[in-house]
């Protein structure tokens, strides 16, 4: 077969993704640029894209009324909480890859079963269970009661929602950091210890440096779906927490299509220049030293 | 000589198989020693209990005079030049070698000088900013090499380091390795499985087998004092025939019997005979002590290699006489060509060069040792 031939299979096997990703990656995404620049009779316009930044709103905090940027307000609220989801999502799954990727095949092979079975389950499901369990009169506060250890005010709090998105994209930092490092190379971990390095310093020299792969795609992968979570703040924060997933999704549900667009516009672009960011760190990192 | 390591008693073993049954070794300051055998003869796992990533079941390791068995290897003034080298892919050729000396946290000052001497020993001056993988398998090895002595360290480990570098480099390879040893004045302690490497490197060389010691002993030894029948077939190449000693100094064999230098035997006791190959001449029927049929000659450019039937069994002989196939042929053996051994378990587990091929023993030679 000469190359010109295998080149063109490989073309006609391409194709139906070629297709599939045209259709509803690249049109769809095209359509959001269009309805974010455009007003409600499709002239271009900047005004959506000027009321995420410039929206007011008077805030009560029982005090005193202030006005605030509303969608920066909530913007921000957005990336604190998943900043915070992301950051226990890696102290707790950096650990746990590395056990995993240093166990024995069979225990590997189950517990990343374990770890995938919580996503074969509705996410509605999974965050209506956290609800039963986290209410005030939930299973968490009945344990505790029964242990006389008094009660907890959880749901409606920050930390409910933050709680609800660990437990939701756990498994998204845990796998990339896992499949890096059940890669590495074990004789690279003995040529540490051979030259001196004691079991801590091995970790900080060899396996930290050459996980952070794992580690970008995990915190990309938990990172950007807590940004635009919606569904997890409104159940678990009873509301409170207006994040800016809600905020396009109130408008896309008051029809305000062009504004929900636009939003949506930003969000994507933030993150990618975030992600473009922590990228460019993390291989300077790399090559250097 | 000093000793500088003694193995005692080791065994070792992995679910129910052994390898490693009662290893006794000393290891002496400043020696090239070859540890040589074929894939799972437990030659690895002994350099690796050296260098502490293994422990043994039992037995000691004693460092110096001192016992080692639970230090780690960070604490053990021993280097490892590992298997495909084991180089850091995140870190350049200078810090690769510079990485024991930052854990131990010199000055930087300190850092430059040596590492820049380490590089230039191994003649890679100019690559310190070069990524490790845009080198050569060669360059590889020096890097892995100049990483494992910049920290001085009393025994140097080399498992199979030159396993996957192309022939003509490994040989000069094999040349520079013995003029750094020379140069350092470190024990290097080098695994292999290729004889001839073990042969031309060693000071001593260490042969094992099913995780037992068969010979210890120089290179020259070993080869022309071959202790039983597995050395004499995994060193080199050699005809292994079934003898009896006569008396001393008179061995039979292939129904002739034949003057020899070995005594001490018992009268009438079985034993092993070898002849090297290149130690036979080859004369006219009338004048050999014993007589056979060309079955096969191949020309090795030095000299031409011949398969000759006698009595149903295949001899090799290397000559630099051409003889034709079917051709008859006597042979003629000095009596400092025999070597008579004691029987042992690998008597007769060597047969003849009947079913001899050298295609099949180059595959066999290019295969990678799995695990171990």
């Amino acid at each position: 077969m000469n190359k010109k031939s295998n080149s063109l299979v490989q073309r006609i096997t391409l194709l139906p993704y070629s297709v599939w990703a045209t259709l509803f990656i690249l049109v769809p995404l095209a359509f959001v640029a269009y309805y974010a620049f455009t007003d409600s009779d499709f002239n271009f316009t900047m005004d959506n894209v000027m009321r995420f930044f410039t929206a007011t709103s008077m805030v009560d905090d029982g005090e005193t009324v202030r006005e605030v940027h509303t969608y920066l307000l909530i913007f921000g609220r957005s990336l604190k909480l998943a900043v915070i989801s992301t950051a226990i999502c890696l102290v707790m799954g950096y650990p746990l890859a590395y056990i995993m990727a240093r166990s024995k095949d069979r225990t590997q092979k189950i517990m990343v079963t374990l770890i995938m079975i919580p996503m074969w389950m509705n996410f509605l499901i999974r965050t209506y269970a956290w609800m039963t369990i986290l209410q005030d009169t939930g299973i968490l506060n009945g344990i505790l009661g029964m242990l006389g250890l008094g009660k907890l005010s959880i749901i409606g709090t920050e930390a409910a929602v933050v709680i609800g998105m660990v437990y939701d994209y756990f498994p998204y930092m845990v796998v990339p950091i896992y499949s890096v490092m059940a890669k590495m190379d074990v004789r690279l971990l003995e040529a540490a210890r051979d030259l001196g390095c004691p079991g801590i310093s091995v970790l900080r020299r060899v396996v930290w440096p050459l996980s952070l792969p794992g580690v970008i795609s995990g915190i990309t992968m938990v990172l950007i779906p807590s940004v635009s979570t919606f569904y997890i703040s409104q159940k678990l924060g009873n509301g409170k927490f207006y994040l800016i997933g809600d905020a396009i999704e109130g408008q896309y549900v008051a029809n305000n299509l062009h504004f929900a667009a636009a939003i949506a516009f930003i969000l994507m672009v933030i993150l990618l220049v975030c992600m473009a960011l922590m990228r460019k760190l993390a291989n300077r990192k790399l090559i250097v030293a | 000589m000093k000793k500088i390591i003694e193995l005692k008693n080791i065994r070792k073993s992995y679910d129910d198989t052994v390898v490693l049954d009662n290893i006794n070794l000393d290891i002496y300051d400043n020696e090239f020693i070859t540890l040589l055998g074929p894939s799972g003869c437990g030659k690895t796992t002994t350099l690796r209990l050296i260098g502490g990533f293994e422990t043994a079941d039992s037995g000691d390791i004693i460092f110096m005079g001192e016992n080692i068995n639970d230090v780690p290897p960070y604490k053990r003034n021993v280097n490892t030049v590992f298997q495909r080298y084991a180089l850091f892919p995140h870190l350049n050729v200078f810090e690769n070698v510079a990485f024991s000396l930052r854990e131990k946290k010199r000055p930087e000052a300190e850092i430059q000088e040596k590492v820049t001497e380490m590089l230039s020993m191994v003649a890679l001056s100019g690559f310190e900013k070069r990524s490790v993988n845009s080198l050569s398998g060669g360059q590889q090895q020096r890097v892995a090499i100049a990483r494992a002595l910049i920290n001085q360290p009393k025994v140097l480990l080399l498992d199979e380091p030159l396993a996957a570098l192309d022939l003509k480099l490994r040989k000069d390879m094999q040349q520079e390795l013995k003029k750094i040893q020379k140069a350092t004045g470190i024990t290097f302690v080098f695994v292999t499985h290729d004889q001839e490497e073990a042969l031309s490197m060693s000071d001593t060389v260490v042969v094992m087998s099913e995780g037992r010691i068969q010979q210890i002993g120089t290179p020259v030894d070993i080869y022309n004092e071959p202790e039983n029948a597995f050395v004499a077939d995994f060193i080199g190449e050699s005809n292994i025939l079934d003898g009896v000693m006569m008396q001393d100094k008179r061995v039979l064999f292939s129904g002739h019997v034949f003057d020899c230098l070995d005594s001490g035997f018992g009268r009438r006791e079985q034993v092993d005979v070898v002849v090297r190959p290149e130690d036979v001449d080859i004369v006219p029927v009338e004048r050999g002590m014993l007589c056979g049929v060309v079955t096969s000659v191949t020309f090795l450019g030095v000299h031409y290699e011949i398969i000759v039937d006698i009595n149903g069994f295949k001899w090799m002989i290397q000559t630099t006489d051409f003889c034709d196939v079917d051709e008859h042929i006597g042979l003629y053996i000095e009596p400092d060509a025999i070597h008579v051994m004691k029987k042992s378990e690998y008597s007769g587990m060597y047969g003849d060069y009947s079913s001899f091929s050298n295609e099949l023993d180059e595959l066999s030679d290019a295969e990678m040792e799995p695990e171990e």
